[in-house]
This record gives C-alpha cells, sequence and structure tokens, in this order.
C-alpha cells in the first residue's frame, strides 16, 4: 500500500519522493520513462533574468515574486526555494547558493547565469572575466566543438580562450557521443592518454574546459585538475546529458536507498475521485489497466515538452495524467511572432494555491490531497527566466514538506 | 484494454521518438560494445529505412539482445525493443536460420531428449572438448552456463501429487526450466501457495515461444502460443489466476505475443493474458491486502537480488524485493543492473558471449563484492548465467520465502 503516489521522474518528481521516502513515507513513484534530467545542463538555475540578467537571486527573488504573483515561487517563497537547495546540496556534490549567480560558459561560449552548480563546472565562472581558458575537444566528437566555444568566449564574455583538440578516441568507437567518451574517462589508461596529450599543449595560466564527460558515475574531474595542476571545468553538452544523467542517478540511488519505488512504462490516464479527494490512479500498464490507490498524490509529470501538458489539434489544452483543469490558455493570440518574445501559450500550466493544490476552472481547490510540482505548474517562462531546475526543485521539495506537515497517521516516520 | 497496438501500430510508434537518446544511456549493450550502434540508431531510425521488400540496411540490430530496457526507459512511448524485435525476425527470415538457433529455441524439444538421458547429457554439456567442438560446429559458446537436467520432470511430479483443495485457486505456469531443470521451484511454488491456503492446479503446458520469438521464428513461436494459450484458456475464463515462476514466459502470455507476434486478436491469449502474473506480483498483492502469511522465520543471509530485464518490462517494479524485506534477518543488497547480459539465449552464442559477461560484469562483481550467500533473481537463463559467471548459488525469491516459511 501507498502513502504517496508521485506521477514523474524527473527533478521536481524525485525530490518529492526521496525527501517524502527518507521522512518514512511509503512512496510509490509512476512515470512513462525517465524524465527530463538526462536531457538537462545538470546545473539548478534559479533565476537568471528577471528580465535583465540577474546578479544575486537573493535580492532579486523578492521583486520577482511581488510582480509575478502566479509564478511557482510565489508559493514557496525564497526561504522554501533556500531550504530546498540547502537539502539538494547535502546529496550532491554542488557549490553555490541563492547569493550570487554564476556565470558559466555554455558550449558555444555563451555566459549563462546559474545559481548552483556541480562542483565539476564552478572553475568555468566567467564574472569579472578571469584566467584564459583552454578548451579541449575531441576529434571523433561530433557533439561538442571546442573552436566554436573558444570563439564565443573569446568575442561574447571577453575572455581569451582557444581550442585544443584531442585525438584521444574511446577503444573502437568511431562515433563516439558524449556518453561513450565519460566511460573511456572513467578507464585510467584513457585518462592517462588525455592529460598527457592535453598536458603538453598548455600554457601558463590557462584554465582547461572539457566537455561535461569526465566519468558517468564516478567522476574523475578532481584527479584531471590535480594531473594538470590547473583549475579543470566541465561544460554541458548535448544529449545524451552527463551531468543530468548524475542527477538521476544520485536521486534514484537516494529512493532506493530509503524504500522507495519506481515504476517505468506506467501511464497515468486518470484519477478516480471521492468527494473532495482523489482516491486512487488508473494507469496504464503494458496491456492492463491498473487501479492504484494512495493518500496522497504529487503530480509532476512535467509541462509540453515531457508530454505532462499537452495541446491538441482544436488549440485544447488539458493536463494528461490526472485531467487537472489547466489555466492560462490564451483566447486570442497564442504564440508572438518573434522566436524569442513572450508567448501567451508559455504560461499555461495548472495553478495551484498557496498549498500546491491544483485550482478547477472556477478557482476552487480541485482536490485536497494532490499537490503539484515542476514544470507541470502554470505561471513560470523557465527558458526565458533560467529558472526550470529551480522550480522543480523548490515545488518538489514542498510538495513532499506539505504532505509530511499535514501527517495522516501513515505517513508519520 | 486502452491501447492493444497492432504490429503496424508498433512500428508507427517510432514517430514519436524525438531523439533525445536516454535509449541510448540504458541500452547494456551498445554501453559495453561498439559492434551494437544502440536502441535509437537500430531502432526509429533504422526502421524508416527498412520495408517489406527492401534488405534491412544494417545488419548490426542482429547484436540488440532484446532485453527492453529502452521500451521501458522511453519518455515518449516508442516500443523500440518491440520495432527491433520485429525487424530482426525479417532479417533473419532473409538470411536463414542458423542451425544452432533452431536448436535452442526449442527448449522442450531440448528437455524431452535430454531428460530420460540425464547423466550423459549433463556429462556431455559439462565436457569441455565436447563444448569446444560444439562451439566450432555450431558456435554455442564453450563457456556459455547450460543448466542441468533434473533427470525428471516437474509434469512428472504434479500428476502424482495429492492436491490441496481450497477456496482460491490458481493456475501454475511453471514454463519449461522448471519443468526439465528446476522441478524443486515447482515444487516449492506450489507448496509455498498452499502454505497460503491456495490450491495449485498445475495444467499440462508446453513452451510459450520467447526463445523462437527472440531468435526471429516467428510462425513457429505463434503456434507454441496458440497451443499454450488454448492450454491456459480454460482457467482464465473460470476466473482462475494463472501464475507463472519465469518471469520472461509470463511476460511473454501477458504483453510479448501479442504486441510483438501480434496476436492481439486470438481470444484465448487476450483473455489468458489477462489473467496471467508474475508469481512475485501476484504474492505481493495478496500481502497488500493482507492474506499473504507473513510470519516469516528468520533467514540470516545476505543475497543480492537482481531484477532480470524481462522482469521490468512486467512495468511492476519489484515485487520480490518487498517481499524479501518481509523475511527477519535477510539482507538484501539491491542489484544496479538492468541486465545480467545472457536475455534468454542471446550470451549463448559465441559471437556474442564476451558481450553478455561484459554486460553482466557490474552485477557480477556486486554479487563478489558483498559476499553474497546467493544471488536471488526471478528468470532461469539469468540465474544460470550469474551462478556460472560469480560460482555463488542463484535462486529464485520463491526459494527464499518457502525456507522462511518453514517449509524446508
Amino acid at each position: 500500500m501507498n502513502d504517496v503516489i508521485v506521477v514523474g521522474a524527473g527533478v521536481a518528481g524525485l525530490t518529492a519522493a526521496v525527501r517524502l521516502a527518507e521522512s518514512g513515507a511509503r512512496v510509490l513513484v509512476l512515470a512513462k520513462g525517465v524524465g527530463a534530467t538526462h536531457l538537462s545542463a545538470g546545473t539548478i538555475d534559479v533565476l537568471g533574468y528577471a528580465p535583465e540578467r540577474v546578479a544575486s537571486p537573493r535580492e532579486a527573488l523578492g521583486p520577482f515574486i511581488a510582480g509575478h504573483p502566479e509564478h511557482p515561487y510565489a508559493r514557496v517563497g525564497v526561504e522554501g526555494i533556500e531550504a530546498a537547495l540547502g537539502w539538494f546540496t547535502a546529496r550532491l556534490p554542488y557549490v553555490g547558493s541563492l547569493d550570487e549567480n554564476l556565470l558559466l560558459p555554455t558550449a558555444v561560449g555563451v555566459p549563462r547565469p546559474s545559481a548552483v552548480v556541480p562542483e565539476t563546472m564552478a572553475a568555468g565562472d566567467l564574472r569579472g572575466g578571469g584566467d584564459p581558458v583552454a578548451v579541449v575537444g575531441f576529434r571523433a566528437s561530433k557533439d561538442f566543438h571546442p573552436a566554436l566555444m573558444a570563439d564565443g568566449l573569446t568575442r561574447l564574455a571577453g575572455v581569451p580562450a582557444r581550442a585544443l583538440v584531442c585525438s584521444a578516441l574511446p577503444e573502437d568507437r568511431v562515433d563516439a557521443n558524449g556518453l561513450a567518451f565519460a566511460r573511456a574517462f572513467e578507464d585510467a589508461a584513457f585518462r592517462e592518454r588525455v592529460v598527457t596529450e592535453v598536458a603538453g599543449q598548455l600554457r601558463a595560466g590557462e584554465r582547461v574546459a572539457f566537455p561535461a564527460v569526465l566519468g558517468v558515475t564516478r567522476p574523475v574531474w578532481a584527479e584531471v585538475a590535480e594531473r594538470l595542476g590547473r583549475p579543470v571545468f566541465e561544460v554541458p553538452t548535448l544529449p545524451p546529458s552527463v551531468p543530468g544523467m548524475r542527477v538521476f542517478g544520485a536521486l534514484r540511488d537516494a529512493l532506493r536507498r530509503a524504500g522507495g519505488r519506481l515504476r517505468l512504462n506506467n501511464v497515468v490516464v486518470g484519477a478516480e475521485r471521492s468527494g473532495a479527494r482523489v482516491s486512487a490512479l488508473r494507469v496504464r500498464v503494458g496491456l492492463r489497466e491498473e487501479t492504484l490507490r494512495a493518500d496522497w498524490f504529487v503530480l509532476a509529470s512535467g509541462g509540453v515538452a515531457s508530454g505532462g501538458i499537452a495541446l491538441d489539434s482544436r488549440w485544447r489544452v488539458h493536463e494528461t495524467a490526472l485531467g487537472v483543469p489547466v489555466h492560462g490558455a490564451p483566447d486570442g493570440e497564442r504564440f508572438s511572432p518573434d522566436y524569442f518574445a513572450s508567448h501567451p501559450m508559455s504560461t499555461v500550466g495548472v495553478a495551484v494555491d498557496g498549498e500546491l493544490r491544483p485550482l478547477g476552472d472556477g478557482g476552487e481547490r480541485w482536490a485536497d490531497n494532490v499537490l503539484v510540482a515542476g514544470a507541470t505548474l502554470a505561471g513560470a517562462v523557465p527558458w526565458k527566466e533560467k529558472s526550470g531546475d529551480g522550480i522543480s526543485l523548490a515545488t518538489g521539495f514542498a510538495a513532499a514538506g506539505l504532505v509530511l506537515g499535514k501527517p495522516t497517521k501513515e505517513v508519520v516516520a | 484494454m486502452t491501447d492493444v497496438l497492432g504490429e503496424l501500430l508498433m512500428r508507427d510508434s517510432l514517430d514519436h521518438c524525438v531523439k533525445c537518446t536516454i535509449c541510448e544511456t540504458f541500452c547494456p549493450v551498445s554501453n559495453v560494445t561498439p559492434l551494437f550502434p544502440g536502441p535509437k540508431y537500430v531502432g526509429p531510425q533504422a526502421e524508416r529505412y527498412r520495408s517489406d521488400d527492401a534488405p534491412s540496411p544494417d545488419e548490426s540490430l542482429d547484436y540488440c539482445s532484446g532485453c527492453g530496457i529502452c521500451t521501458q526507459v522511453c519518455p515518449q512511448g516508442v516500443h523500440v525493443a518491440e520495432i527491433n524485435t520485429q525487424a530482426r525476425a525479417k532479417l533473419r527470415e532473409r538470411t536463414g536460420f542458423k542451425l544452432r538457433d533452431r536448436l535452442i529455441a526449442r527448449p522442450t524439444v531440448a528437455g524431452a531428449l535430454g531428460t530420460p538421458v540425464a547423466p550423459l547429457a549433463n556429462w556431455a554439456l559439462g565436457n569441455p572438448v565436447l563444448r569446444l567442438a560444439l562451439e566450432k560446429t555450431i558456435g554455442l559458446h564453450r563457456n556459455a552456463p547450460m543448466p542441468v537436467y533434473a533427470g525428471r520432470t516437474f509434469q512428472r511430479w504434479a500428476r502424482r501429487r495429492d492436491p490441496v483443495t481450497a477456496e482460491r485457486r490458481v493456475a501454475f505456469f511453471h514454463g519449461c526450466g522448471t519443468n526439465y531443470y528446476e522441478p524443486r521451484l515447482g515444487e516449492m511454488t506450489v507448496a509455498l501457495l498452499e502454505h497460503n491456503g491456495i490450491a495449485v492446479e498445475i495444467p499440462k503446458q508446453g513452451c510459450c515461444g520467447l526463445p523462437l520469438q527472440s531468435n526471429g521464428m516467428f510462425d513457429d513461436a505463434r503456434a507454441y502460443v496458440h497451443r499454450l494459450a488454448a492450454s491456459l484458456a480454460p482457467y482464465a475464463r473460470a476466473g482462475v489466476d494463472i501464475v507463472g515462476t519465469s518471469t520472461s514466459c509470463t511476460l511473454m502470455l501477458k504483453r510479448e505475443a501479442l504486441e510483438i507476434l501480434g496476436l492481439g486478436d486470438d481470444p484465448e491469449l487476450r483473455i489468458v493474458s489477462e489473467r496471467i502474473y508474475d508469481i512475485c506480483e501476484y504474492l505481493l498483492a495478496l500481502h497488500d491486502r493482507g492474506e499473504l502469511r507473513d510470519d516469516f522465520k528468520p533467514v540470516p543471509e545476505t543475497v543480492v537480488y537482481h531484477a532480470p530485464c524481462q522482469q521490468q518490462g512486467h512495468g511492476i517494479g519489484k515485487p520480490a524485493i518487498e517481499l524479501l524485506a518481509l523475511i527477519p534477518e535477510l539482507t538484501v543488497h539491491e542489484s544496479r543492473a538492468n541486465c545480467c547480459g545472457v536475455a534468454g539465449t542471446y550470451g549463448l552464442k559465441a559471437e556474442k558471449y564476451q558481450i553478455a559477461m561484459d554486460v553482466g560484469a557490474g552485477l557480477f562483481r556486486q554479487v563478489a563484492d558483498t559476499a553474497s550467500d546467493r544471488s536471488v533473481c526471478d528468470s532461469e537463463t539469468c540465474r544460470w548465467q550469474i551462478a556460472k559467471a560469480t560460482d555463488v548459488p542463484s535462486v529464485h525469491p520463491v526459494e527464499m520465502l518457502y525456507r522462511a516459511s518453514g517449509l524446508g
């Protein structure tokens, strides 16, 4: 029997599930497949633009929340975000805080603000310029081009940079993606080859950028930095994203250790109601439909990109798992002509009250025991704000807290 | 049933692929060998270039082990493994079937031939010279794990037992592995179910056709499925649940034969599919309803539990982990591997043996590192692979529950 069913296995769902399971709740996570972690940069961007580039999320969040009362951050507050970050950094090797954003280079050398980042990326901070960068790429890697990044760093960030191309190739692989390189880096002989080749080409004062492939589950970043005798940092690449895989792996393992369960290929197709509560979910498992009961439900199935929110050919928007009403769908213009402009469609999602309970069409509470977290929520434009994983982490963490703060006898540890 | 997909619709799911590469990060095979370029390339991408009248442009799909993990992790609902299994069958229809594949795909034939001469058969399969000869002649790897003939069949035991009668009944689908090689597992299953007040009926039954399906012999596989479904359907029709101890064979009847072999319109298979449960799925459901005797005795041992790839294909989580957690003093380490490598018959083949061993390497290390008394696993071919690779005995979860129930 389940105390809580969490729908979705991304950052929001796994954070909620781990926190609940570690507090003694019996948690079942249902997911159609593995979530967006594998496609993400692995950084926890809290607030990067509002709309100008944000130097200190702590200072910017107050006015931002005041100006965006429907934003998910308005539901959890700065304290909620901070608590979630503290929980996360106690479990994963990340650095940073709400105090100031780092400016990390993307794979094309564009500075990108982020609050809490893997320790493997921190030396890439471009605030105030900093040391020149040697960008290491691999001849066989089609997903990371060191000359492109070096050019971007020089022109866009004002940091002198140059490309170094390494000839090391994961054994027998003529077509290697980032993951193949990351696996190769777990092999001492491969590391030796790379370090030897790179060390001989470094100039005085340079720091060293690598695509984020320095080991999959056993990061070898510290060893590479030590052997090169320089600051070394990883740069997120195209999917499969190794830093994102590390996040998924760490949270999944934490869930496993805490006794939580994860079921993949389970598609939630509806909710059964009993008065003001949801009593069970209807779940498609292979060719069958099962009815799974719980006391609480956390909906963290993602937004449009993950299929949590769907837009059909008649412009009807719906939430695909429980059928919770969706808010914010515009009647008139849905998209602006300018690609990078604000699009009326982009804040569509499930609206919630101050306790993350979904709201019905008339603004009334839709169910007492359903909480919503992550990209399913209405009111945010994560790609413009650079707030995606911050929202997922903070609301997933808060959803667990709301369940734990209103204990049923089963939920108490 | 909301989503019974015919063969065509199964293939059409490839249009949902957004090239996110998540399947590639989980594929156990492409992670250890460049011979298999990964499920995304070989599945939804290459499938666009295949048609019924043109040869497959790429034979690397033969290196897919059919473990099905790609389908499990896909966030878009693409039936990657099913597409690959269907494409591999078409490839084999064109290139012809190897004698080896014809032999290892028919466990009932091998079982029936070997059982009466079990000592001789076991000697032959354990003889290095003969095994080398087998590798050189038909391509069965000399070190591939081979089961040991029991010299008797479970069906024979079943015919001679005194069945317990009870209000609740199940039909037991034991599979070929139990019948010819592990009849004790069948006996323990019956005892455990009866211990819980459930009457067990043991229908006459043959092979589920899974090894034929994996090796591309779809027509023969369909004939096996039809026969087996016909012998189990009367129970399902009478409202009797069917429980299976071979998790992959159970999955075959539950889902794979309908999706991969396109047998969704076979009425007998449909009703069996709706009524069949993996034994641990069934026992955990009993436990959830408070109907499982959980007065388990301590079993002071350390084990690694490995959920086979095909067990994960059920989409039911890992019920064995929850059942094992009910046993006092039993320390259970959960395997982090998605597959042990053997994937049914894949790891037996000379050209794939090393790949299978590399896939399972992490799991084998975990068994050694945890100084486990045994490994626990729901599938027989995986148990044979893990036991051979680790020199540590491997048992079905039922055996642990049987012992903890004080039955032996």
